[in-house]
């Protein structure tokens, strides 16, 4: 028997059952697209996380005063230092070769407020560096000067949404607004941007360092961001600022540095994970498909056996009986797939169509796998019923015992 | 597959067949010994469970014997495989059976080219060699025709053009004519002996004395035993006891 022929024999068995031929390719179905589905989900969170991770600048180091210790249980802490990171500190950091620019970071919240508004916000007290580690750019104004970085200069940066709140549709450069009980001037406006891994850089307010010293009444950092030159070795800046930093403060190691490319790798690898394990879980819905299938078939294969019982008696061999029940098994999986990729890909293109702040992204391997997967399960399960139909006896099967 | 020197086309030696009813063995076929030549014209005739339908599935190969030796075309069976058997009975036998066994989803074309799509054969050559068929049958115009839009004549005439369709050399009619009235039965037996007529075998299982009387060979049964061989020359009118 040819295989255009086998193809055609079973088609025309689906199409004469139509009912059954749909309800069995809708089990495939929902399989198929609850795979793409949350496979989707878990790939759009990947996607969403790495661009949150990009949007704060690539080839950044983030150090923080205190050592990451282990000691005892298993969650590692960070120990708290005699000794507390500096602008000195930061400053020191600038002059390794491999360092593009350095941001100290003092943070805050500070009540904001203008004419008769006022908010809390969170308050960053920074230099220039910060916007460029930090890839900010504004819509208006200018940033920080190295001068209003030494001189604690009364100067503000604002983010897109603070200077709706404050000033609305009025003129916010140039104007003055309170932080705390310090009057600053507005000389930019962060251009708009959504948050960023928890933080809203449109809801904040950046001020320069050594204001936010003195506003905060303390010298000690948060944080230092250093930004790369490209093509340098992370691990070996890292290694550099380490023993800079140990010299520094008293040939102690009490620092950590943390790498935002290493921090993205290692939650690439998580979400990957959890993905293809979210993937696996939906797979199950294939399987019961699967069983569906099998049950179906045994129903036809003892529904059919006259027509088993005749092919045989004209000359079709148990292959040949075999392949008509595994090709129709196919012909209905193929259509099943069909349906689930179709509804899979239409229900995420409608779900990013309407919903703008979440992208759902089907990942190639998923629809790939949930097909084969399907073939796979689907040829599997109608193997038992096909070897049945395929050991029919000829007299006894058109009788129809 | 062994090919044996032998001028019959069927020989039967020592045929048993049992089959297992509840605890009890059911001697269907008890020492058949039969020979038969290419062309012949052969009714079984016989009451019912005596054996006829038994050893016509024996020699269509779609039944194994428990004892003896079954050739059929050279070819000694009982060492074939089904895969063998099932290709054997594709190129060298053509089934009829009672109840038609048409698929009632196929068009009437699509039920007789059933043997060819097996074969493998392209569908341009099938389509040709079944209308031919059709043509000869009577059957033109009913080619896209379902089975539920056929009568029972009909029905029986797209079996025979499927039996007929691989130029089989041995026909297997089990009783052909059973579920068709008089007129339509007159009809089939007439396409079959026609075929007879064309060197073809013909073997067929009868209730029926009138239809059984027509062929040159009448074979009677009784409890899985051949009792009587009779062989009738039609041209010249006289009959032969050999059992």
């Amino acid at each position: 028997m040819k295989w255009r022929d086998s193809w055609r024999f079973s088609a025309q068995v689906l199409l004469r059952h139509k009912a059954r031929t749909a309800l069995l390719s809708f089990a495939v179905a929902i399989g198929v697209c609850s795979v793409l589905l949350l496979t989707s989900v878990g790939e759009g969170a990947r996607h969403y996380v790495s661009k949150e991770f990009a949007s704060l600048g690539s080839d950044v180091l983030i150090i923080l005063p205190g050592k990451k210790e282990t000691s005892g249980g298993s969650i590692p802490f960070y120990s708290t230092t005699p000794r507390d990171l500096t602008i000195q500190d930061a400053q020191a950091i600038k002059h390794l070769s491999s360092v593009k620019s350095v941001a100290p970071v003092i943070l805050g919240t500070a009540l904001v407020s203008h004419k008769n508004k006022s908010r809390e916000v969170i308050t960053i007290g920074s230099t220039q560096g910060f916007l460029h580690v930090r890839n900010l750019t504004l819509s208006h104004g200018r940033g920080f000067s190295q001068k209003s970085a030494d001189l604690a200069e009364s100067i503000c940066i604002i983010g897109a949404q603070l200077k709706d709140d404050l000033f609305g549709r009025d003129k916010a450069m140039g104007q003055w607004l309170k932080i705390a009980d310090r009057r600053y001037r507005v000389v930019g406006i962060l251009e708009k941007r959504g948050e960023s891994l928890g933080l809203d850089m449109s809801d904040m307010v950046i001020i320069p360092i050594r204001s936010a010293e003195s506003l905060f009444n303390s010298p000690a950092l948060f944080r230092i961001l250093v930004g790369l030159k490209p093509l340098q070795d992370e691990l070996v800046t890292q290694q550099r600022i380490l023993s800079l930093i140990k010299k520094r403060h008293d040939d102690e190691e009490d620092i950590t540095i943390i790498s935002q490319n290493a921090m993205m790798s290692s939650f690439d690898k998580i979400s990957n994970f959890l993905t293809i394990a979210i993937g696996v879980i939906a797979s199950i819905s294939l399987v019961v498909a699967g069983f569906l299938i099998m049950n179906v078939s045994y129903i036809s294969v003892s529904k059919r056996q006259q027509e088993i019982g005749l092919l045989k008696a004209i000359g079709a061999t148990a292959n040949e009986v075999r392949i008509i029940f595994l090709t129709e098994s196919a012909l209905l999986i193929c259509l099943g797939v069909c349906l689930g990729l179709t509804a899979g890909y239409t229900l995420t293109a409608l779900f990013n169509q309407f919903i703008a702040s979440f992208v759902l992204i089907i990942p190639w391997w998923a629809a790939l796998a949930s097909g084969l997967m399907s073939f796979i399960i689907g040829l599997l399960f109608t193997w038992l019923p096909a070897a049945k139909a395929a050991s029919q006896d000829p007299v006894s099967a058109m009788r129809g015992n | 597959m062994t090919k044996l020197a032998t001028t019959k086309q069927i020989t039967l030696s020592h045929i048993d067949k049992t089959y297992i009813v509840g605890e009890k063995p059911l001697h269907v076929l008890n020492d058949i010994n039969l020979s038969i030549e290419a062309g012949e014209y052969i009714s079984i005739m016989g009451p019912s469970g005596s054996g006829k339908s038994t050893l016509l599935n024996m020699i269509g190969l779609l039944d194994r014997v428990d004892n003896g030796s079954l050739v059929l075309e050279h070819t000694e069976t009982s060492s074939l495989t089904e895969e063998q058997r099932a290709k054997l009975r594709r190129n060298s036998l053509g089934f009829i059976f009672q109840n038609f066994q048409l698929i009632s989803r196929l068009t009437a074309l699509e039920n007789a080219e059933l043997p060819l799509v097996l074969a493998g054969i392209d569908g341009s050559k099938r389509s040709k060699i079944v209308t031919k068929l059709f043509e000869s049958l009577g059957l033109a115009d009913r080619l896209q025709h379902l089975p539920k839009q056929l009568s029972g004549g009909q029905l029986q005439r797209v079996a025979i053009a499927r039996a007929m369709v691989m130029s089989p050399k041995i026909l297997l009619a089990d009783e052909p004519t059973g579920n068709l009235d008089q007129k339509s039965g007159k009809e089939v037996v007439h396409v079959l002996e026609k075929l007879n007529l064309q060197g073809i075998t013909l073997i067929m299982v009868t209730h029926d004395h009138e239809l059984g009387a027509r062929a040159n060979r009448q074979l009677k049964m009784v409890d899985g035993v051949i009792v009587s061989d009779t062989s009738t020359c039609h041209e010249k009118g006289t009959k032969n006891e050999v059992a």
